[in-house]
Parts: structure tokens; sequence; C-alpha cells
């Protein structure tokens, strides 16, 4: 199995889902881990004291008493060792500095929180044309078990409704980051504007981009022609994340997303628990943040710290992302989930929500998300249980290949430790 | 009682008299009903460094009445806490609740009077909306005193309130007695860009520090001039009581001094220099820091405490051997320029010299929730930086150190007898991501009981909402 990568320097062929071959992550010496507590968040659940045989980039073998001639060996004395995380809905790559524009790159250029901005959807607009691998925010997640995260353009509040699209971009710095089938266009709704616009604008949007024979020139007066041929695509069978917290809003991107035959995904669902059997019912998703438990707004009076609780009993696949700090913060995604399984979510649930679950949700269910033969391996020895606040990640492999375990905040740590200076 | 206090009551300058010269909006808060109650069994953090394992703690007329082994008390309600952890009440030096409460409409934007860098003369209480729903559940997360402060937009942006964590109606009844005010001031980027943005002063880090001096400068002026007026009205007296004694013609009768003219902004860092307001300086930048320890010095105040210290790390030692807090965060970062250096380890290095005083806070309305475990991610990254902290120690960073800084170290923050009985009961050993309050005390009286909902009231906002109930 080979994953198809697009290409995110190349704008027309981004822009067209062109396809390219990932190369082989060849040169890398096999990998073996030994006595680890394999969360394999697959059939086999998980295994104390297993093996995991690593070869070129992916997961050869899991069992126990594995050997392999000229492996590189890794002992785990029975720490955990889970797949690698995903870091939820963030700006990764495309934010350095949240308040310094010159650093901020997740949204289409805007005039303003205002109703005629409003109307200037952007489909089109694709964040991941200007993900920089470098970033200082990615190396400080990627130390903490993050090794993918969705790139989002960002909701500029009430600026409009479909914000443009994004991926989902590996996190060991390289520049092809980006896994294509995880290509999502984003729309914001709720709070800023009138919700019935929103819904008349989403309205307006799908009909210039898949016109009547009734339409004329005239009629087109919301898409640049790119933005139609994009609407389009997901229009027909793509991805749409629709930020949302009300209920009834939940509602009716589900009956939009039906009529339009595109597969929606929910992000954020404050209430979504009011909602559970329809979204069950859809098999829509939902990407919650676990620590939004009061009622921030009049779309989210009914927060509740049950949400993912409520919502994995009845049936709906959710994945988790941290909505205060999503970029340099995505990391608490992990402390997130431990705070949802204080609130009644099964463990494993809570640790499916941030590897099987959102790789199922962003169209990489079999290649990422779980430790099993084939797929990637991408990997994380963990010191503890890794929801606890006291665990560190030991170790990250991303393809099979041992990430340094520093960041820019370990350079600092170090140059400062009591007793260096 | 401040000197300018002292004055007015002294001239009993209006009817309502010295209390309310001293706080026009006083405290009416008054500790619920409790009954004695001692928990037994559990392992406690103190507050003061100490971890006593299979301990009881008994509580009684709203007072730490005993922490010890094997206590008895014949009237008590008995807990028993076996397998369970108990420490004191959790401080937050740090939120805006009730000031930028839930739900965050327009309307509820009362926390950054950003109408003027200078606002010294604007009270955080008088903002507090006591309905915010952030308070309860706050107290579900063990908080039992918190400070609210006004924003960091300006300069100097007014008195922070520090109060009890209890349902209630006004803020008064949640004001927490004999708590000094808190002056907020803010260093860096906030200030200027939001002055500078208006196309006034000020716009850069030197115009922040000519307006902090300026506005000092403005109070010892201030301060001299009530200082003058006292010794003016003294000799008055004299004179007068020295005429009528003597009887004397021949002396001309003098004239009273006038009485200078109030003026609440300045009279606000009056209070600040004469030591009777806390100085709580939200300041990013090492750099910054050393500036205003430099500024704290020429206008003779005290910092308390530098808030959101984000390189509070790189300036420990000095921190420490001036007595300064550091209320920090254990991993926010990035979100600006001045927030870009920041280390899991920071609250580990400003604790770690002699006389460190390290403070978790949260500025915010969830981190507030869980300021236990904020404490346990700065313990845990210390620890594995080689700092010996257990959790008896960084206990203090959300209870006894944070008590210090609001000025209030007397009355609780520790489990010490005569101490007020702020207590928590958790299920476990609260620097877990799993663990849950599973009663929180507050002046010995239950303030929230994981058990029972009847025991978590609620905003009246959230009466007759479809709310998400249970948490």
């Amino acid at each position: 199995m080979r994953t198809p990568l697009t290409r995110a320097a190349s704008g027309a062929a981004a822009l067209l889902g062109a396809l390219v071959l990932a190369a082989p992550a060849t040169g890398a010496a096999d990998l073996l881990i030994r006595n680890a507590r394999v969360h394999t968040v697959g059939e086999r659940g998980t295994l104390e004291r297993a093996d995991v045989l690593v070869r070129n980039g992916r997961i050869a073998a899991v069992g126990s008493g594995l050997a392999a001639a000229g492996a590189t060996v890794v002992e785990a004395n029975g720490r955990p060792l889970t797949p690698g995380l995903f870091g939820g809905m963030t700006a990764l790559g495309v934010e350095e500095i949240s308040l310094e524009p010159s650093t901020v790159d997740n949204a289409p250029p805007h005039g303003g929180a205002t109703a005629t901005a409003a109307a200037e959807p952007r489909p089109e607009f694709d964040v991941a044309l200007a993900f920089n691998p470098d970033s200082v925010a990615i190396g400080a997640n990627r130390v903490e078990g993050l090794t993918y995260a969705m790139i989002a353009p960002g909701a500029v509040s009430g600026a409009t409704v479909l914000a443009g699209q994004g991926a989902v971009a590996r996190l060991d710095g390289r520049v092809d980051a980006f896994a294509a089938p995880s290509r999502t266009l984003f729309a914001n709704l709720g709070a800023g504007v009138s919700r019935a616009a929103q819904f008349m604008l989403l309205e307006q949007a799908a009909r210039e981009a898949k016109p009547g024979a009734a339409m004329r020139d005239g009629d087109f007066r919301l898409l640049t022609v790119t933005g139609r041929e994009v609407l389009a695509r997901y229009l027909n069978g793509g991805r749409i994340a629709f930020a949302v917290d009300r209920g009834v809003d939940i509602r009716q991107v589900l009956a939009f997303a039906q009529q339009k035959g595109a597969r929606a995904v929910v992000i954020g669902g404050a209430q979504a628990w009011q909602v559970a059997g329809p979204l069950a019912q859809a098999r829509v998703p939902v990407v919650l943040d676990p620590l939004v438990g009061l009622p921030d707004s009049f779309d989210r009076i009914g927060a509740t710290l049950e949400n993912a609780a409520r919502l994995h009993k009845a049936g709906v696949r959710i994945a988790f992302t941290n909505l205060n700090d999503g970029t340099h913060n995505a990391r608490k995604v992990r402390q997130a989930a431990g705070v949802a399984v204080a609130h009644g979510l099964p463990w494993d649930a809570a640790l499916a929500a941030l590897t099987t679950n959102p790789a199922e949700i962003f169209g990489l269910g079999n290649e990422f998300g779980r430790i099993a033969p084939g797929y990637v391996a991408d990997l994380v020895l963990w010191s503890g249980d890794p929801f606890e606040v006291t665990t560190v990640a030991e170790q990250v492999w991303i393809d099979g290949r041992a990430q340094p375990m520093r960041s820019r905040q370990t350079e600092l740590r170090d140059r400062y430790r009591p007793g260096a200076r | 009682m401040n000197r300018l206090s002292l004055l007015l009551a002294a001239l009993a300058i209006g009817a309502t008299g010295a209390r309310a010269a001293d706080d026009p909006f006083p405290s009416t808060y008054q500790p619920a009903a409790s009954q004695p109650t001692l928990i037994r069994n559990a392992t406690v953090l103190d507050g003061t460094g100490r971890r006593l394992d299979g301990a009881d703690v008994l509580m009684r007329d709203g007072k730490i009445a005993a922490v010890g082994a094997a206590l008895a008390a014949d009237d008590a309600t008995v807990i028993d806490a076996q397998g369970r952890w108990v420490t004191p009440g959790l401080i937050d030096v740090h939120s805006h609740l009730g000031v930028y409460a839930r739900p965050a409409v327009n309307a509820h934007q009362d926390g950054n009077e950003a109408t003027d860098p200078v606002t010294a003369g604007v009270w955080a209480e008088h903002g507090v909306w006591p309905q915010d729903p952030g308070f309860a559940t706050a107290r579900g997360g063990g908080v039992t005193t918190l400070q609210i402060l006004p924003g960091s937009a300006n300069l100097i942006g007014g008195r922070g309130v520090t109060l009890r964590n209890v349902p209630s109606t006004t803020m008064q009844d949640m004001k927490f007695p004999g708590a000094p005010h808190g002056l907020k001031m803010a260093c860096g980027e906030n200030p200027k860009r939001v002055y500078g943005g208006k196309g006034r002063a000020p716009s850069t880090r030197m115009g922040n520090v000519a307006g902090y001096r300026q506005a000092f400068a403005d109070a010892q002026d201030y301060r001299a001039q009530w200082d003058r007026y006292q010794l003016e009205l003294a000799a008055y007296e004299a004179q007068q009581a020295d005429g009528k004694a003597r009887r004397s013609r021949s002396e001309p009768a003098g004239k009273p001094p006038v009485l200078p003219k109030r003026d609440l902004r300045l009279e606000t860092l009056v209070a600040a220099m004469d030591g009777e307001i806390q100085v709580h300086i939200h300041c990013y930048r090492a750099d910054e820091m050393a500036v205003m320890l430099d500024l704290a010095r020429e206008f003779g105040f005290k910092v308390a405490a530098f808030h959101h210290g984000v390189e509070a790390y790189k300036i420990a030692d000095r921190l420490a051997a001036e007595g300064v807090c550091g209320a920090l965060w254990a991993d926010w970062w990035g979100f600006k320029m001045e927030a870009y250096d920041a280390i899991w380890e920071n609250l580990a290095f400003v604790d770690a010299p002699a006389k460190g005083c390290a403070i978790v806070h949260s500025d915010s309305e969830e981190g507030i929730q869980r300021l236990n475990q904020e404490a346990a991610k700065g313990m845990a990254r210390g620890q594995r930086a080689g700092l010996d902290i257990p959790p008896e120690r960084a206990i203090r960073w959300i209870t006894a150190n944070a008590a210090r800084s609001l000025g209030i170290d007397g009355l609780v923050g520790t489990l010490e007898l005569g101490k007020l009985a702020d207590v928590v009961i958790w299920n476990r050993d609260p620097f877990s991501v799993y663990a849950l309050a599973d009663r929180v005390y507050i002046d010995g009286a239950l303030a929230y009981d994981r058990a029972a909902p009847a025991a978590q009231p609620e905003s009246d906002f959230l009466l007759g909402q479809q709310a998400g109930g249970a948490l």
C-alpha cells in the first residue's frame, strides 16, 4: 500500500487534487520495539509485552518474540506504545504567531467581520499552499506525540461561510506533507451573521457550483469560476467540515449535505449530543473539544463535558481537537481525551478519537491510526498512560524514523535549566 | 486602612462613617451554616509542603480545627476518605469570571475600560456578574477563592477584587472579608497595540513605561497634597485649640485648609505605593519584568506577582530574591510574539530557587476548572528536568503561594489550625487527568458535592434553558 500525497507547493496540481506517489521510506533500518504495552486500536485491542516490527516505514508485524537481524531494537519495558496521535483542527505550519499577521496564512483576504464580507465565500482558498514544515509550532507538538494534523483554513468569524480547503499534514518536517484523501472543504456556521443568511449563501453557492438549466449568467453572483469548480467537486461526494455548535443548525447541515451529495463532518458540535441519533443515523462524525463545557455563547447553551461520552454511546464517530488554541497547544488534545474519560467516555474510545477515528473521518483509515501490519509506522512510546498530564512522549516515530525529541522549547529549557548558567 | 481613608474617616465626611470610607462597597459575605465535619483516612497535602498519609482533617465552626492521625469528634459528620486525597481549597489569582462572563455576548464585555491607558480608578468588582456560570464550574474544580482582575488593555487597568466562590446574587456577598484589593497593570504588547491602534500613546514599549511613570509621579504629587493638607489641618486645629485655651484676642483667627479634591485614579496608585493594594502585573518577557522591578523601586511599591510571565524562568533567581511570585500557565504559548519563548518547565524553574514563588493561574474559564491538572503538568516537566517537586510541594502553586500573592495567606491557602476551612476532597491523586473534586467546602460548609446535583447550584442564567446537564 502506498500513500498518495498531494504536492502542496504546486498550486494548480493541488487545486486539481492531483496525486503523486509517496517516496517509499527507504534507507531507514528496520525497527523492533520490544516489550511494549501495544494499543493497536484495532481488532487485537491492547497487547501486553508485545513487539512491533517496522520495515520500510510500515508496520511489518505485531506479536511476541519477534526478531529481525540488523534492526534497531528499542526496549519498551512495558511502557505504552500507541499510534501517532492526530492533532485535530490546526493552523500548524500556516500560523507561527497568532497575533502577527505577517506570520498568519490560514485565512483568505476578507473585508472584516461584516455582512458584506460574508457574501464572498472562497471555497478555492487552499491553505496547504502556504504550509511551512519548519514552523517551530510543529516541532513543539511533534515531541508531544502528534504525528499528523488537519491543517484547516481559519474561521474568520462572520467573514465567510465557505472558508476554503485544508488537508491532513504529516508533522515530520517534510515538504510534501499532505495526504490527498484527506482534502476537506471547511464551512463556518453560527454566530456572526444571520444563520439563515449563512444557509442562504450555502444554497446559492451550491446552485452556482452545480447549475441547473434554468440558470443564466446573471445568476452567478457569489463564486468565482474556480470556486464553482472546487465546490462542485466537494458536492459530488467530497468531504465538507461544518464548524457548528447548535443542535438545530446541525440538523440543517445534515439536510444540506444529504441533499447536495456531500459527506459532512461536524467540527465543534458543542450541542451535538442533542442530535446524536440523527448524527449516528447519517453516519456523520463529530470532531469536538472535550474541554468545552460552558455556555460560551447562545450556540453553546447545552455544552457539557459529557458530550464525547454521550455521542460515543449513541454510536457517533468522534475525534478530538483543541478549539482554544489548536495550533500552538494542539498537544493539549491528549489531556482533553483524559478529561473526556473522567466524564464517562471509555478509555479505548478516547484513544480511538485521537487515532483511528480521525484517520477514518479524513479518508486515511486504511493507513493511519492503528498498529497493524501494513499501516504507516507512526508510533509513540509513552512514559505512562498517554492521557495523563504527568506523562510525556519518550520517543516519536514517523514512517518508522525516530524523530529527534527536541524542539525550540527544549533548547530554551536546557539553556536556562537551574544550574546551567 | 490607607492614609486617605483615615483622613476621610477622621473628618467624618459623609454620613456613612469610617467603614464605608474604608471600602464603599463593603463585603456582605456570610459563611454558610456548617456542621463539624471530620474527614478520615485521606492522603492530605496541607499546603505547607507536608504530605500526611492516612490522615484526618477536622473542620469546626468554619475553621480548620485539627489535622492528624486518628482524630475523634463525637458531634462531627464523618466522611470516610479512604483512597481519596484532601487539599486546601484552590485559589486562582487571575480570573475574569464575571467581568467577561459566559455567554460571551457583547453585553458581557466588562473587563477592559479601554478608553484610557490609565484607568486606576475603575474596579473589577463593579463589572462582576455573579451569575456567570463559570463560577459554578470553577467551584466544581475545587476553586474556593479567586481574584477577578480587569483585563490587560491598559497600562494600569484598575483594581482587582478577591472573591469567595459561593453562589450569590450580589458581588458584595462574594467579596472576601479582609482581602486587600489588587492593582492590575500590563506590560508589553497589549496596551501599545490597543492605544497605538487608536493613534495615541502608548504605541511603543517606551510609551508604556513613560505612561506608568507619569501616573505614579502624579500619585506622588497627590499624596504630597494630602500630606500637606494633613499637616495644615493639624496646625489649624492646634491653633484653634490653643486660641480657645488662651482666649487671646490678639491673634488673628486662622482659616481651615481647603480639602483637596479626591481623584479616584490617584487614590488607587497612592494605596499601591503605601502597600495597601497588592500589585499584579501582566508581563511576559523577562527584560520587561526587570524594567518593572526598577519602576517599582523608583516609586516605592512592591510587585506581588508577574502574571503570565512566560519568560519568568529566565530571571527566576531575581524574582525569588525580590520576593516576587510568578503567576504562570503550564503550557500556553505562541499566540503572540511576547509569548514565543514559553517552556513547560517555567513553573518548576520559578519554584526552584530558595524563596521561589510559583503560582498556577488560569486567565481562563476553562483552565480554572482544572488548576490541579495545570499544576501537574508543570510538576511533571520539572521532575523530568531533574528537580525534586513532590505533590506536596506543587500543591502550593495553587494554594499557599496564590494566597500569599493576594495578601490573604493568614486566612487561607493551607490546612493549618485556625485557617478558614476551605477544603477539597478529591476522588484520587489530584495531579491526575482523571481526578475530580468529590466535595468542596468553603468556610467549613459544603459548597459542592459531585454525588448530589442539589449541591451543585447553577447560575440563574441556566434555569429553564436546554442546558447540558450533569458535569
